[in-house]
This record gives C-alpha cells, sequence and structure tokens, in this order.
C-alpha cells in the first residue's frame, strides 16, 4: 500500500502501523506527535494503530519558533 | 518585582522569549539565559531526521517551560490540531495561538483566532492569543476563556516598536487577564515602553536572537522590562506645557 509520511510518498507493507512509520524517521519516542489525516493519535495508541492505503502521517516536533 | 501570573502559575520574570532566529542553540542558550527567561516559546515542524540537537533540550537543561506555538497556521482547523500535537508532544496544554492572514505582514487573522480560541478553550486548553492591538478583539478573547491576550506592538520581526501606544493602554486599562505585548519589540527602550503602557509581560526573540550580540541585548531587555515594570508601580509624573520648578523661589 502507499502512505504519506511528512509529505513523501512510501510504497509499504499492508498492516504498517504508526509506531513503524515513526521508526522510520526517528527513534525518539517523546517530544515528538502524530496525526494521521488530520487527526491526533495519542503514543499509546501507536502501536495498535494500522494505517491504511492512502493515508497520510505527519510526524512533528518543536523546533525554535515564535 | 512582583510575580507575573498566568492561569495560576506563577512567574517572576516578565520577560517572554521566543526561540526563532538564533544562529545557533549554542547561541540560543547563551541569551535565554542572559535574559532571566522562565517562559519560552517554540513553533511544531515536521520532524526532521537530519537535524541535530533540539531546542528541547535546551530548555530542559535550563529548566524554562516550554509555550508551544501554533506559528506557520492560516486557519483556525489547522491551529487546533497543532495545538493538539503540540500537547501531545510536549505533554503542555499551554498554546500561543498564532493564526496568520497572510505571509507578507505575518498579521494575525482576528476571524481565524477567534474560532480557534473558543474551540481550544473547550478542549481544555489554556490559550494565549496573539492578536492585533485590538481592545474589542482583546476583550471578546478574555470573554471566550483566554488565559492572556497578546497584541502586537509592530508586525513580527519588524522591529518597529509600538506602533499605537494609545491602543495598548486601551486593551490594559479594559483586561483582566494578563496582557503580554508580543511583536515588533525592536530595542531595549521598546519593551520598557511596553511595561510603563501596563502590559503585564513582553514576548520578544527577533530583536534578541538577531542583534549583534545577542546575549547583550537579552540582559539589556531584562533590565528594560523590570525597569518599565517598577516605573509603571511607580506612578510617573503628568505631563506639563510648561516648566515647573523643583525648589519653591521663595523660603
Amino acid at each position: 500500500m502507499i502512505v504519506v509520511i511528512n509529505g513523501s510518498t512510501h510504497e509499504v507493507a499492508d498492516g504498517m502501523t504508526v509506531a513503524q512509520a515513526v521508526h522510520t524517521l526517528t527513534s525518539a519516542t517523546t517530544g515528538v506527535a502524530v496525526a494521521v489525516n488530520d487527526e491526533v493519535v495519542t503514543r499509546g495508541a501507536w502501536e495498535t494503530t494500522a494505517l491504511r492505503d492512502r493515508d497520510r502521517v505527519e510526524v512533528l516536533t518543536a523546533v525554535q519558533g515564535g | 518585582m512582583d510575580d507575573l501570573i498566568i492561569a495560576g502559575e506563577k512567574f517572576s520574570s516578565r520577560l517572554i522569549m521566543g526561540t526563532g532566529g538564533a544562529p545557533s542553540l549554542e547561541v540560543l542558550d547563551q541569551a535565554l539565559v542572559a535574559s532571566g527567561t522562565e517562559l519560552t516559546t517554540v513553533a511544531m515542524r515536521r520532524l526532521d531526521p537530519g537535524a541535530r540537537g533540539s531546542v528541547l533540550d535546551v530548555l530542559r537543561e535550563r529548566d524554562i517551560k516550554v509555550l508551544p506555538n501554533t506559528a506557520g497556521c492560516f486557519t483556525a482547523g489547522e491551529a487546533v490540531l497543532t495545538a493538539r500535537l503540540a500537547r501531545e508532544a510536549l505533554g503542555t496544554d499551554w498554546v500561543k495561538l498564532e493564526v496568520i492572514a497572510d505571509e507578507r505582514t505575518l498579521l494575525p487573522d482576528p476571524i481565524e483566532t477567534f474560532d480557534a480560541a473558543e474551540r481550544l478553550v473547550a478542549d481544555g486548553f489554556v490559550v494565549l492569543p496573539y492578536i492585533g492591538d485590538d481592545p474589542a478583539l482583546a476583550r471578546r478573547l478574555e470573554q471566550a476563556g483566554c488565559a492572556a491576550v497578546m497584541p502586537l506592538g509592530a508586525p513580527i520581526g519588524s522591529g518597529l516598536g509600538i506602533r499605537n501606544p494609545h491602543n495598548i493602554e486601551l486593551i490594559v486599562e479594559a483586561a483582566s487577564v494578563p496582557v503580554i505585548l508580543d511583536a515588533g519589540i525592536g530595542t531595549a527602550s521598546d519593551a520598557a515602553l511596553a511595561m510603563e503602557l501596563g502590559c503585564d509581560a513582553v514576548l520578544l526573540a527577533t530583536a534578541v536572537t538577531r542583534a549583534q550580540r545577542p546575549d547583550l541585548m537579552a540582559a539589556a531587555m531584562k533590565a528594560a522590562v523590570t525597569a518599565g515594570r517598577l516605573a509603571r508601580q511607580a506612578g510617573r509624573i503628568p505631563r506639563r506645557r510648561y516648566a515647573e520648578a523643583s525648589s519653591p523661589m521663595t523660603p
């Protein structure tokens, strides 16, 4: 299936979890937040939330600003 | 100096720093320490796997409370999502709400800001909205349950100072939540003026981070905010058209 992680399109195995998608970018689990299709997925649900074809995953963290 | 209290939380510094514009985390760290700030904003962005070090490490090391902002959002929906992501990532329900109208002026969009503020307050956030110097909007946001209001002095990064001191005074007069002068500060006298006008705190970033010597300007801002606060509390003399001798002419 195809998923979009932080704007980049990836061909991934069916059933990829949010945790696995985050792991493609970072091994950090704190200071990071995830939205799938504009809905927040809480940290506790990363392992149990499976992505679906065409999902848009946004992985955010804090940077200098404001 | 008396404490600043926002949503029941006490701060002994009335200078809130931003972290944008610093050339490196080392320079930022030195400036934050020199400023004496206890509350500092960060932005939320896509995670960059190549990034070295994190602004969060600097703030944690210095025991500075993090205030995530929604910079880069153009609609209420984007701002609400960004605030929720910040809450998830940083474990704080405080948010500096910033909804920008356009890239050229970076002026805040009052309609989207108000819409987002109502939704975030309903969702349990401590909302500090960045707004124009509009007394009517400030009052409406306070009524909507915002924990503070943050009127601009001038556009973000402009360093133009406080363009409409009269409106800032009107906002201060009517507000019962803290008023934080945000954006437009260029140098120390601007920060002192904000406090003399009755603002409860000043938020600034660029004026320090892009100064030729950020740590020195941070120290200047700290002193200016303290001086302005003390002058406000002391009560300035009225302005007079003509001289008034300070020593009597006759015994």
